[in-house]
């Protein structure tokens, strides 16, 4: 595997490093090297590079890392600071208009994602805010661009206002923000063609729309595997527009995402957006220490926290919860708790977010079957409403007819109901304010998750390990997390 | 004789042919707008000439055309040239700009100058590992060759380049395979806005126009228009379409396409597939699907499956290629967008890493300006204004 994280690669250029008690110049360049080319490899832009590597050098020579416990350590914290600082610190929100309408504009690339992008995020705000966007139309080079957008704003149940093909695209906007005033949308988003920064009669136009329209958002839409060029099309873009905002686009693909720290730099604007999936539902906002964390290889925890704080039903949970508590969780609970699991996407993705995941070579092939889920809930299917509320009544001639009820092995059966007894200990004693016990379990003979995702985990002592440092590091979090909302 | 003096060659004869500017104009194409499509009746002239001579001058890269015939292949050698030249103009630039500033830095050979070597390769998107390697190589190669003058270093380096890239390119094979008797089925695969549809559109104006029966298959049943966007782009080319209902199973529309194909003797299929992420276990899977079903209906097929790649990809273009290559045995590469790139290096990293030959580059949004690729214009088009 090419890309190493950049924790690795420090590692292994620091080794000569560490118990010297001293470094010297040429440590420092050989680590500054290493920083150089793991940001190179996630395709930052090279004079972003030179920029930022001169920073962390300072930094770092500034600082007392040279005398710490693990150098390689704190270097990375110092990159990640400082990659941290140099994509925004913190998210930042839509710019909204006063008075409605609020008029996004998009503008971008070929193929960026710029309509996938509108789509997702008028439904976002009519999800989240019951906003009443209407979507515009404009982009009328591209066969069937227009279609493209009608048939999202039908599946979302949008309005779409457009005039053709043969209109000129400024006059479809100025007429589609009449629309909007008439109809009161309080957003308005303006799809525009996409183009090279480097037509002057296709920017000239999109200068034009944004005369007529004057958007409070003009959002450059991104493709986040774009490589060295990406710095040109930022520049290009902003010298021509006011830019509000990037969105970051096909995020769920296995690149670094440099381009996101290029853009940064080149434009000065913020990340506000990234689209990370296939579903209207797959877009999120922007945050810069995870996408640092990304950058370096690291992994994302807080998104996968996220993920499932978002995608659980909070009653449900809170309803399991209790259950746990009082060791009631039956297998009606299982199953529920299998459909949320299931709702937050094919687990490889979640996997992935998991540092030390991301990249680990163990996992470049993990492929979990989906349909192991079904099964697990099939068998649960086979049962009695009496046998789902008491676990405990199912004796081996139970077993075998759900075993072949279910249409699996009686193993499987078996191992199900194993797994979960477990997981009924486990919780409870998690819920019990015992997270100790977690990883007892996990290191002594309890869940092996490897058995549960059908095989496909990584076998053996190390992966055990990660596995277990990561859910760790989870639980710790969300116990500081949880602390964080009793304070309120 | 390398390619490398090949180029010197060509480089000092066109400096010495500068004034006269015999070569034909091609203005008509560079003030015209995007997407116009009435332009194109003109293509076919100028492209059947070009494949006229081409054919009675089979390897027109050998030296003997380029320097024994130059009056029978000047014309469609310096078109095409001529295309490369311009499409590639922001890559070279950009390249040149970067190489001279890299070089005009020069003041001797150490650490930095390997480091900004780096550096200036990786910004022209060469590829991570190809511009390590050529870092590496030129460690000693520079040592020896005493190199103490920027334009020394200048001809090591590019000669490095160019040398590597014909190497890695031997046995490369970048032509298009066809289906002797029957069907050529051509499977397009690529990530999300590479430009797969686009790519179906011009090719099927390429073929129709040179009087292939074309027929198009609506596999990207995923995305909202796309149907639509290559039904757009058969009717302009004057081409069918099969398609299906919206979000229907893409290997059932495949099927019908390939059984029409096969039954009604058409000599090219073209199959448009829905863009997907190549980490994407699931829609890899159904790209193994659709190509199963091809080869089941006729044997052997598909003939291509081409890979889309967009050339302002980073590092992840590798990725690409890798994963794709796995999962549906591509055959070759379609580079496009490569007008809207400075860099081009991708061309290295693909030749270098890849063993997959890139078949056709896109220098624009016409159908006329996707070219076949010619692997020694494209060099020739990089470093022309780097060579004295």
């Amino acid at each position: 595997m090419a890309f190493e994280n950049l924790t690795e690669r420090l590692s292994k250029a620091m080794k000569n490093l560490t118990g010297r008690g001293r470094v010297s110049e040429e440590d420092l360049r050989a680590t500054m090297r290493e920083i150089r080319l793991a940001l190179l490899e996630a395709d930052v832009n090279y004079d972003t590079v030179k920029k930022f590597v001169a920073n962390v050098r300072e930094k770092a020579s500034g600082a007392d890392i040279l005398e710490g416990l693990n150098p390689a350590q704190q270097v990375v914290k110092i990159v990640n600071d400082e990659l941290t600082i140099t994509m925004g610190e913190e998210a930042v929100p839509l710019n909204k208009s006063p008075k409605i309408p609020t008029i996004i504009m998009m503008a971008g690339l070929q193929g960026a994602g710029k309509t996938t992008t509108v789509a997702k995020l008028a439904y976002k705000l009519k999800k989240e805010e019951n906003a009443r966007p209407l979507l515009i139309a404009a982009d009328v080079y591209r066969p069937a661009a227009i279609d493209q957008l009608e048939i999202l704003g039908r599946d979302l149940e949008i309005p779409v206002f457009q005039l053709g093909t043969a209109v000129n695209p400024r006059e479809i906007v100025r007429q589609g923000l009449a629309k909007a005033a008439e109809n009161k949308n309080d957003y308005v988003f303006i799809d525009t063609a996409g183009r090279l920064q480097i037509d002057d009669v296709l920017m000239q136009e999109l200068k034009d729309v944004a005369e007529i329209a004057q958007p409070d958002e003009i959002l450059l839409t991104v493709d986040a595997m774009t490589g060295q060029n990406a710095a040109e099309t930022a520049k290009g873009f902003s010298a021509a527009l006011d830019l509000t905002g990037v969105v970051l686009t096909k995020l769920d693909g296995d690149t670094r995402g440099g381009a996101a720290l290029s853009i940064r730099d080149v434009t000065g604007k913020p990340i506000k957006f990234v689209g990370q999936g296939e579903k209207p539902t797959d877009l999120d906002v922007f945050y810069p220490d995870r996408m640092a964390s990304r950058i370096l290889g690291m992994g994302d925890v807080l998104t996968l926290i996220e993920k499932a704080q978002r995608d659980f039903d909070e009653e449900a949970q809170a309803k399991q919860l209790e259950k746990m508590r009082q060791n009631t969780f039956d297998f009606n609970d299982f199953v529920a708790q299998l459909k949320q699991v299931q709702s937050m996407g094919p687990m490889e993705d979640l996997l992935k977010m998991i540092p030390g995941m991301a990249n680990n070579p163990a996992l470049a092939n993990v492929n979990i079957d989906a349909k192991q889920f079904s099964h697990l809930e099939a068998i649960v299917n086979s049962m009695t409403p009496a046998e789902r509320e008491d676990p405990d009544l199912i004796n081996p001639s139970r077993r075998r007819r759900l075993a072949s009820g279910a249409g699996r092995p009686i193993v499987e059966v078996n191992r199900m109901i194993k797994q979960f007894d477990q997981m009924r200990k486990m919780m409870n004693q998690a819920t019990n304010g015992n997270f100790g016990g977690i990883d007892k379990m996990m290191g002594g003979s309890g869940m092996d998750m490897s058995s549960m995702m059908g095989g496909g985990m990584p076998s053996g002592n190390f992966g055990q390990k990660v596995q277990n440092f990561a859910i760790k590091q989870a639980a710790r979090r969300l116990q500081k997390a949880k602390k964080k909302r009793g304070k309120k | 004789m390398g390619l490398f003096d090949i180029f010197r060659k060509k480089k000092t004869e066109e400096n010495s042919e500068k004034s006269k500017d015999s070569v034909e104009s091609l203005s008509n194409q560079d003030n015209s707008a995007v997407l116009e499509m009435p332009e194109e009746i003109q293509e076919p002239e100028v492209e059947q000439n070009l494949d006229k001579t081409e054919e009675s001058v089979p390897d027109h890269v050998s030296e003997s055309v380029a320097i024994q015939e130059p009056q029978i292949s000047v014309e469609p050698e310096a078109i095409e040239q001529q295309i490369y030249t311009k499409g590639l103009e922001k890559s070279r630039t950009g390249f040149a700009a970067r190489f001279n500033k890299f070089l005009a830095n020069f003041r001797s050979v150490d650490e930095d100058f390997f480091e900004d070597l780096e550096e200036t390769l990786v910004g022209a998107d060469v590829g991570f590992d190809m511009a390590i390697k050529i870092s590496d190589d030129l460690r000693e190669e520079v040592k020896l060759e005493n190199a103490h003058r920027p334009e020394d270093v200048r001809d090591v380096i590019i000669k490095k380049m160019v040398d590597m890239y014909e190497a890695d390119g031997v046995n490369e094979d970048a032509t298009m395979h066809f289906n002797v008797n029957g069907t050529t089925v051509i499977l397009l695969v690529g990530v999300n806005g590479v430009g797969k549809t686009t790519t179906i559109g011009k090719l099927s104006t390429k073929y129709q126009q040179q009087g292939k029966s074309v027929l198009l298959a609506a596999a990207d049943t995923f995305r909202a228009g796309a149907t639509k966007q290559l039904q757009e782009w058969g009717l302009r080319a004057g081409v069918p379409v099969v398609s299906g209902k919206e979000k229907a199973d893409p290997a059932s529309v495949v099927f019908e396409a390939v059984a029409k194909a096969r039954d009604e003797h058409y000599d090219i299929l073209f199959v448009d597939t829905a863009g997907r992420l190549q980490n994407n276990v699931n829609l890899m899977q159904e790209l193994e699907k659709m190509k199963r079903i091809i080869k089941r209906e006729i044997p052997g097929a598909p003939h291509e499956v081409l890979l889309v790649l967009d050339a302002t990809t980073g590092q992840n273009a590798l990725q690409q290629a890798k994963l794709f290559k796995n999962s549906s045995d591509v055959t070759g590469i379609v580079l496009t967008k490569m007008d809207g790139t400075a860099k081009g290096g991708i061309v290295f990293a693909i030749r270098n890493d890849m063993q997959l030959p890139v078949k056709w580059v896109g220098f624009g949004e016409k159908a006329s300006d996707l070219r076949e690729f010619k692997p020694e214009e494209f060099i020739y088009g990089m470093f022309k204004d780097l060579m004295a």
